[in-house]
């Protein structure tokens, strides 16, 4: 399985744009539908911006987008060497409850976790991996 | 992101357009908290020039929803479409928010 594209970058805000355009561009060459790609963009962006905020407290660090087939599925592991953090251990956040007593956030992982067909974490080599699996269709 | 403001009546009507993301979910939010504290009570967000809104714009339109209540203020919200509508509903947003069609409709209500 050749990796299409592989980004690093410090994890910041700011190069944000520059993954969810690699990435989404990554998608369309490879025949990914519309849907499919704006669910992607969705699901990296939450994906990211929890690595960006959590993962490094109190120092820079660096995440990793690795994008590859494993045919027809796509395959993007988002790679961070910062404090272990399994996103996929956290509560779904409760959509019964009313607005005075509704968290603020939780709703980034719900987002991934629904709008991406398959995901897994692991940790190895002090790294978190993220891996997310798109299907064709 | 882009943000317009036109009062009609009691209602402050906002509109999106763009993009509410990590990256400008922060301006949108202290534009609209100022907006509140210069005693605003009733906004209409006409959301039908939004394009994409991730977590981060869920968690700005909690906030602003929170900080009216308790000043006995309301959120409205009109004009969802694809992406966001579709965000709205796997968020449960619809069962907390009062949300229309089309701004006409929101001022029926």
């Amino acid at each position: 399985m050749p990796i299409l594209l592989e980004i690093v970058l410090p994890a910041t805000l700011e190069n944000l744009p520059v993954f969810l355009e690699g990435l989404t561009n990554c998608a369309r060459d490879q025949g990914f539908p519309p849907k499919k790609i704006s669910d992607l963009e969705l699901a990296l962006e939450e994906a990211l911006v929890n690595v960006i905020n959590y993962a490094y407290p109190e120092s820079k660090g660096d995440v990793s987008v690795c994008c590859r087939m494993d045919p027809p599925n796509l395959i993007i592991e988002i790679i961070d060497s910062g404090l272990p953090f399994n996103p996929l251990s956290k509560d779904d956040p409760d959509l019964l409850l009313d607005l005075d007593e509704r968290k603020i956030g939780g709703y980034g992982v719900f987002l991934i976790k629904t709008l991406i067909d398959e995901v897994t974490y692991q940790r190895e080599n002090n790294q978190n991996i993220l891996t997310l699996i798109v299907y064709p269709t | 992101m882009e943000i317009q403001k036109q009062k009609k009546d009691t209602t402050l009507v906002i509109t999106v357009k763009g993009r509410l993301d990590a990256l400008s979910a922060p301006d949108f939010e202290k534009d609209l908290l100022e907006t509140i504290a210069q005693g605003e009570k009733k906004l209409l967000l006409d959301l039908s020039d939004l394009q994409y809104i991730s977590s981060a714009g869920l968690r700005s339109f909690l906030i602003l929803a929170k900080k009216l209540k308790a000043e006995q203020g309301e959120i409205l919200f009109c004009g969802l479409k694809g992406p966001v509508a579709e965000v709205f509903k796997i968020s449960g947003f619809y069962s907390i928010f009062k949300i229309f069609d089309t701004q006409e409709e929101a001022f029926q209500d």
